[in-house]
């Protein structure tokens, strides 16, 4: 008896692990017209989720048999993480206001997501929103899988306060040339103004190069991407001037080496940062902030400054049953009544061609704004390649080693940086 | 005189039946055993034995997560993702690294644990106290040390501002010949309460004649610590340092969080993390695979020569 009873424990453990662990996934075809309720995921951004609820009560309000039910993408050390587990599991959203571009090649190379270009209209309406600025978004094989939906052009951020301290003209910075930004540096932290100049997180997470080198690339290079026609652009003299421009910083002690456990302008740590228009409402209440491009070894005029976009896509996902009404949230998501409300709650760059035009009220109330969505005209993003992550990961190690830490040349780390990557294309291009 | 007879024993024709009956109370014994062990079993092969295979199979083929429902060809790559692992020279840093950590580690944890249980099993003022000063750390989250460790060891922090100008440049958490170190020394620390604990439970097996004796051949306090003490606990040493070298191998929080993920420039980086990196955020899992089933073998031989190391001569 005891031994049976044990027996049928253990079948029933056994059943119900495998149970868990059985998924099951939507039938493309007829998911592709099938309309009901469905699960939409934000960022955990207090200002878009506040919009993200609005927009979906007046979704549910016009259509009661197509519920829309909003969550924050679940906890994880990033949203990418968190997103790709639930795609393996087949427990994605059908719908996530806040995809990477860089992550947008491993969800496809996992079978994640459901190409936009698919639905009739589905190109015409992202090129018509986005204009020629959605060509970057598009994958290798020519479709879109995401909607490039929002902007945050990088520029750097000062604190009047400390420019003042330190005997510097808050309203008119020198900040235009490489040689201007470093001066000034040096005169925020040797006048003890500020611990340090600039202070973004010189770990070596892949992604942390979008917020030091990539933006100074991007308006040295004229509008380079990191990657472009399968051959890295970075080992190039715009590629060298500007890491030589953030190892001055690091080896001057402007920049500091070490990760700040916080929010270094917000704590009146750093007298600047690399960050784009989300952190006006951010420090609006702390700390009183101008804004100016990114430097160039030369001064570059700001009509004519490149940056990275730090662009977040809205994709739509595989595990999602009712794909029609996903399409029509998205569409009614980015149309033009809602992303001039999404401006206007989060101060984000809907990426639309010709902002200021089309939101003159908005633009008018919110000067500093303006500055940010000009730069969204002339933005770099990463590019829509396999590996994307790895290739990134790859040009991060080199750069902690020799920008950061002085470890090697910057030149040698950026050819050899350059060499690794060609590879990588190579094996991503001929998995074999 | 003791009796041996028959009849003292019992009756020789009385044996079959008790035999049966006995045999008939092992069979309910080991069916009750059966039932208890049951649900440990079921544990061990859904959460350690059907993983291990799995990971042993992806990596032995080329493989990434999908989505459910989507066929995606996993083929055979043999030893293919092993050589990757062997070629990577951020693993071998990690390995190297991990090697500086238990050379540092595992002495310390020995030593210090030793010597503070040993101390602790003296009758001291404020015995308790010590006791549960020591275990403190050990029971506290890893997240909430790790802030204490920055606000002492970082750029501006407390030891930093006592030491001046004799501050390491670049600092203890970002100096590439110091990082590693200072894990080490976290890790002790904040292990060190556990420890303590295992060899006090051992000491109170070490007979105070021994140390009587000890004393009346004239042996002092260290001479007693070295020739009573430490031979008297030696089966927890043995348990000690093969639990410190696996904890070690498998090190992950503290160079997650204290290190800003294993750096810099991979200083820090441990084998666990490295299979964090690439399987999930890299995309990898049969490269991390490899390296599992590579770390697992490290911890067996490393652990098997400590075995063989601590109980030589018992």
């Amino acid at each position: 008896m005891l031994r049976r009873t044990a027996y049928a424990l253990l079948v029933l453990a056994l059943a119900g692990t495998a149970t868990a662990c059985g998924r099951s996934a939507p039938d493309p075809e007829a998911a592709a017209t099938a309309r009901g309720p469905i699960t939409v995921w934000l960022s955990n951004n207090a200002q878009e989720v506040a919009w993200g609820e609005k927009m979906i009560a007046a979704w549910n309000k016009s259509h009661p048999g197509e519920h829309v039910k909003a969550q924050q993408i679940p906890a994880g050390k990033t949203s990418e993480e968190a997103i790709s587990a639930s795609i393996i599991a087949g427990t994605s959203a059908c719908l996530v206001f806040n995809t990477a571009p860089a992550s947008v090649p491993t969800f496809e190379k996992q079978n994640g997501l459901v190409p936009l270009s698919e639905f009739p209209d589905g190109d015409a309406y992202i090129q018509e929103r986005g204009g020629a600025l959605t060509d970057q978004y598009r994958s290798p094989d020519g479709k879109f899988y995401q909607l490039p939906w929002k902007s945050n052009p990088v520029m750097i951020l000062y604190n009047k306060k400390i420019f003042e301290k330190a005997g510097l003209d808050p309203e008119h910075p020198r900040l235009a040339t490489y040689d201007q930004f470093l001066e000034t540096s040096r005169t925020l932290v040797r006048s003890g103004a500020a611990k340090a100049a600039i202070w973004p997180a010189p770990s070596s997470e892949f992604f942390q190069s979008w917020f030091d080198f990539y933006p100074a690339f991007a308006a040295e290079s004229g509008g380079r991407q990191l990657v472009e026609d399968g051959k890295p652009q970075f080992d190039s003299p715009a590629g060298r001037r500007a890491a030589a421009f953030w190892r001055t910083l690091y080896a001057e002690k402007l920049a500091p080496q070490e990760l700040y456990p916080g929010d270094a302008l917000n704590d009146g740590k750093a007298a600047m940062a690399t960050v784009g228009p989300w952190a006006v409402s951010a420090y609006k209440d702390s700390v009183d902030i101008g804004v100016v491009p990114v430097p160039t070894s030369t001064g570059k005029p700001p009509e004519d400054t490149y940056s990275f976009g730090d662009e977040k896509s809205a994709a739509m996902f595989s595990a999602c049953r009712n794909r029609a009404t996903a399409w029509d949230l998205l569409k009614f998501a980015t149309s033009a009544q809602q992303d001039g409300e999404f401006l206007d709650e989060t101060g984000q760059m809907p990426m639309r061609e010709d902002l200021t035009a089309r939101y003159p009220a908005f633009f008018t109330k919110n000067p500093l704004y303006k500055t940010f969505a000009r730069q969204a005209e002339r933005i770099v993003e990463v590019p829509n390649v396999p590996g994307s992550v790895d290739i990134w990961q790859a040009f991060r190690d080199a750069w902690t080693k020799s920008v950061v830490f002085g470890d090697e040349s910057t030149d040698t780390a950026l050819r050899k940086a350059s060499d690794k990557i060609t590879k990588l294309l190579d094996e991503y291009g001929d998995p074999a | 005189m003791t009796n041996l007879s028959p009849t003292a024993a019992g009756p020789v024709g009385g044996r079959p039946a008790r035999k049966g009956a006995a045999t008939r109370h092992g069979r309910a014994r080991s069916r009750a055993g059966a039932l208890f062990v049951s649900p440990y079993v079921l544990f061990l092969l859904v959460v350690f034995a059907v993983p291990l295979a799995y990971t042993l199979w992806i990596s032995v083929h080329r493989f990434y997560f999908t989505a459910p429902g989507t066929h995606v060809d996993s083929p055979w790559v043999g030893l293919s993702n092993y050589r990757d692992v062997f070629t990577d020279p951020v693993v071998g840093r990690a390995f190297l690294n991990i090697g500086v950590f238990l050379v540092i580690n595992v002495p310390l944890t020995v030593l210090l644990s030793l010597v503070l249980a040993a101390a602790l099993n003296a009758k001291i003022r404020f015995r308790a106290f010590f006791r549960a000063a020591y275990y403190l750390p050990y029971i506290t989250a890893s997240v909430a040390l790790v802030a204490v460790w920055q606000f002492l060891f970082g750029t501006d922090g407390f030891v930093n501002n006592v030491l001046g100008s004799h501050a390491p440049d670049p600092s203890w958490l970002v100096n590439s010949h110091l990082a590693m170190p200072m894990i080490a020394l976290f890790v002790t620390w904040k292990q060190l309460g556990f420890f303590v604990m295992l060899y006090l439970a051992a000491l109170q097996n070490v007979g105070r004649e021994l140390y009587e004796a000890a004393s009346v051949d004239g042996a002092g306090r260290v001479r007693q610590f070295f020739s009573v003490t430490v031979p008297g606990v030696r089966p927890a040493t043995t348990l000690v340092v093969i639990y410190a070298i696996i904890t070690g191998a498998n090190l992950f929080s503290e160079p997650y969080l204290l290190t800003g993920g294993g750096g810099p420039d991979h200083a820090s980086t441990s084998p666990v993390l490295l299979m964090y990196q690439k399987g999930i955020e890299q995309g990898h899992p049969d490269f991390a695979a490899a390296l599992g089933v590579v770390l697992v073998g490290f911890v067996l031989v490393i652990s098997l020569a400590a075995r063989k190391l601590t109980e030589r001569g018992n």
